[in-house]
């Protein structure tokens, strides 16, 4: 786990592009500790991005990516939709394949990396949109979860599909006026999260991402927690300010407005026990590791 | 696989030795086997250094995929399990396949047509997974029966297309298909077509390999598009180059990589000539009439010249061995002499004879039939009718036989 495996070869340095060569010398492949506080002093692992300016989907895409705890062993599965066109700019592996089908394309890979390198973790982390995890892909997501496929799910909601210009979906709102709902959703907003933690998720989150910290604390978990015990799922509001009208700078407002206690994106969890436990060992390890390191740096003093 | 380094002659932890597949598959002994066409597949499979098999039960595939779920239990096999349905079956062996693995899988009628949406992006994500396609029914009212017409669906999917006559060509043609679809210059999906039950479910005598040898494992590094593993250099990669409707360059881009596969399937040519001595198998094309056809149609075929041989009426032979790569050329050089061309097919739409229309000069001669479908079978008897009526020669009428 190093930078070793993207050095460029002395002769090619130059002429490779500037962008890459950044991310040789500045990125966090490699730094265990890597987090959100990285962004702006490292290299990130996001070039840049063709969303709408301002849209929650582009901050919520830079906190997972600089919370990634092992990146240089990480792929990512994506799916058609707003996402789809930040892919193409990110320094790890992805796929794009089809529209909804991101969790089957994640259960053959995950299965073929743990074929192909027994004994070497080898994370894979899902990421789309509400459309393609809750509707045309509900079925893939459920039985992956099913399954107990060792992997991370993580759904950007923006209660509707935005990149096919505002249609009705699962995940939107009662009543909502939308495309292809001329006289309002008629039906409540899939309890996806419920359904995650029955269908045998074993840490789930719904939150929004106005907090930075917080969204690095959620991907660490769900990542460890899929890596060792079983399938993640992640909730994320991400709201398309652009259909619901909003201006640039108005989608962290909006975020932290729903994320109130009374609100639909008030913080939820749930850890299933087996969960809870490893992840209480995990907490366990790291405070160990905090305090030899302390105690080294005391004997060095 | 370690660079430069063979695995030619070392063991799998099976025991099975790699062994080199030309020597394998041309010159090693066989044991004459009385199997059943699904049983072959197993066997063939046993020997293909698989790293993952996804199944869903369709008849008349079922059998083959449950029997690759006992090679998984003995170990021969990395992975395996049952998906959702087919659409997600055929995204979890793309997901297998992106994660560098040696993929296979079998499907068959409306599983093929739900899987559809897959296979297009299985050509364009250059993804040499073999799929079985064992052929039936597809349209209302359901039928389970043989009956060829999904293979047309498959044609203009840009993957590799044969169509195995017998449960031998079938063990041949799956081993030999890793070698031609795993190609650096190829890298494409292959449907190795058969028509189901008549291969499937009926046993015949096949010579197969030796059970200790095996094919040396896939190495998804030769691949011509980056394996989705992190082990190469992450530069902002994803598979495939993503295209969006914003410029001339991303419609050309797209445009390009269109023509690549494309292309690719045209550089399969070579590969399989190589693998299975040419793409048609011909006898006697100097006959003024020929039975031009695939799959189990050419059995039938065989059946019919006898038949007309024994009235005095001499009829050549062409067995189409791969639909994609289309053998144009060959059947060309096949027909040069025909002043009749017949193509019995098992579908009604005659897609086989359009495309041989298509192909070569003085097309009326070709007569499309007889067709037969829903799974009818094809007595021999109908193709001798089908030819001495067009001949203007009295044929049996079949209703009558008998009374
Ligand atoms: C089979 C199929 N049906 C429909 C589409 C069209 N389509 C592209 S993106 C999209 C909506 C995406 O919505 P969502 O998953 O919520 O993501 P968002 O764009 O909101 O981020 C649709 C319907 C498609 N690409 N494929
Ligand atoms: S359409 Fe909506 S979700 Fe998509 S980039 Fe714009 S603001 Fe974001």
């Amino acid at each position: 786990m190093s930078k070793e495996r993207i050095k460029i070869a002395p002769e090619f340095f130059e002429i490779m592009p500037p962008e890459y060569q950044d991310l040789v010398q500045r990125a966090t492949f490699g730094k265990e500790d890597r987090g959100w506080k990285d962004i702006g002093t490292t290299k990130e692992l996001i070039e840049e991005h063709s969303l709408c300016a301002g849209c929650p989907e582009s901050m919520a895409f830079r906190y997972i990516l600089a919370s990634l705890p092992n990146p240089e062993d990480t792929v990512m599965v994506g799916s058609t939709g707003c996402t789809s066109l930040v892919f193409p700019h990110v320094a790890v592996h992805n796929i794009h394949s089809l529209f909804g089908n991101q969790n089957a394309i994640a259960s053959g890979l995950k299965r073929a990396l743990t074929v192909r390198f027994p004994g070497r973790i080898k994370d894979v982390v899902v990421l789309a949109g509400d459309g393609a995890t809750v509707d045309i892909g509900l079925d893939m997501t459920l039985q992956a979860w099913f399954r107990q496929e060792k992997f991370t799910t993580i759904c950007f909601d923006n209660e509707l599909y935005a990149n096919t210009g505002g249609q009705e979906s699962g995940l939107m709102q009662k009543g909502f006026v939308a495309k292809m709902a001329p006289v309002g959703k008629t039906f409540e907003k899939v309890r996806l999260p419920e359904i995650a933690r029955e269908s045998g998720c074993h840490y789930v989150v719904q939150c929004t991402v106005s907090k930075p910290s917080l969204v690095e604390k959620v991907v660490r978990n769900a990542v460890f927690v899929a890596r060792e015990i079983g399938p993640t799922y992640l909730q994320l509001y991400t709201p398309c300010i652009l259909e619901i009208g909003k201006n640039s700078m108005e989608g962290l407002q909006e975020m932290r407005d729903s994320e109130k206690p009374t609100e639909r994106f008030a913080y939820r969890e749930y850890v299933s026990d087996a969960a809870k436990q490893f992840l209480a060992e995990l907490a366990a390890k790291e405070k160990e590791k905090k305090a030899a390191a302390k105690q080294l740096a005391a004997q060095e003093a | 696989m370690a660079e430069g380094k063979s695995v030619i002659g070392t063991q799998n932890k099976k025991g099975q030795t790699y062994t080199d597949p030309w020597y394998m598959l041309h010159e090693a002994p066989r044991t004459p086997s009385f199997f059943t066409g699904s049983e072959v597949i197993k066997e063939a499979i046993r020997r293909a250094s698989c790293d993952v098999m996804i199944a869903y039960p369709i008849t008349p595939q079922s059998e083959a995929a449950a029997l690759i779920g006992e090679l998984f239990a003995e170990g021969y096999v990395g992975d395996y399990f049952r998906g959702e349905s087919e659409f997600a079956v055929m995204s979890e062996c793309a997901g297998a396949a992106f994660g560098g693995a040696r993929v296979f899988t079998t499907t068959a009628g409306p599983g093929t047509m739900r899987a559809m949406e897959n296979f297009p992006m299985w050509a364009g994500a250059r993804l040499p997974i073999q799929m079985i396609v064992t052929c039936r029914g597809i349209n209302s009212p359901l039928s389970i029966q043989p009956d060829t017409l999904e293979i047309s669906y498959l044609l203009n999917t840009g993957m590799l297309v044969w169509h195995a006559e017998t449960a031998q060509d079938f063990f041949d043609w799956i081993l030999k298909g890793y070698m031609v679809a795993e190609e650096p210059d190829v890298h494409l999906p292959l449907a190795l077509c058969c028509d189901g039950f008549f291969v499937t479910h009926t046993k015949d005598v096949v010579h197969l390999t030796p059970a200790d040898m095996c094919l040396p494992p896939y190495d998804p590094y030769r691949s011509p598009v980056p394996c989705m593993d992190m082990e190469c250099p992450p530069v902002r990669m994803m598979r495939d180059p993503f295209v969006m409707k914003s410029n001339y360059i991303s419609y050309a881009t797209h445009a390009s990589w269109q023509q690549e596969v494309w292309a690719a399937v045209e550089r399969s040519r070579k590969h399989t000539i190589h693998w299975l001595n040419g793409l048609i198998d011909a006898e006697n094309t100097d006959a003024d009439i020929l039975i031009v056809t695939s799959g189990t149609a050419v059995s039938q075929g065989r059946e019919a010249i006898r038949l007309l041989e024994d009235e005095g009426v001499r009829c050549g032979l062409v067995k189409v061995k791969t639909l994609r790569p289309w053998p144009g050329d060959e059947i060309r050089e096949a027909t040069k002499h025909a002043k009749h061309i017949f193509v019995p097919e098992f579908n009604v739409t005659g897609w086989l004879a359009k495309e041989i229309r298509a192909t070569i000069p003085n097309s009326d001669r070709v007569h499309a039939g007889p067709h037969v479908c829903g799974g009818m079978t094809m007595p021999p008897e109908i193709i001798v009718s089908e030819i001495k009526t067009a001949l203007g020669m009295r044929a049996m009428s079949l209703a009558g036989r008998g009374s």
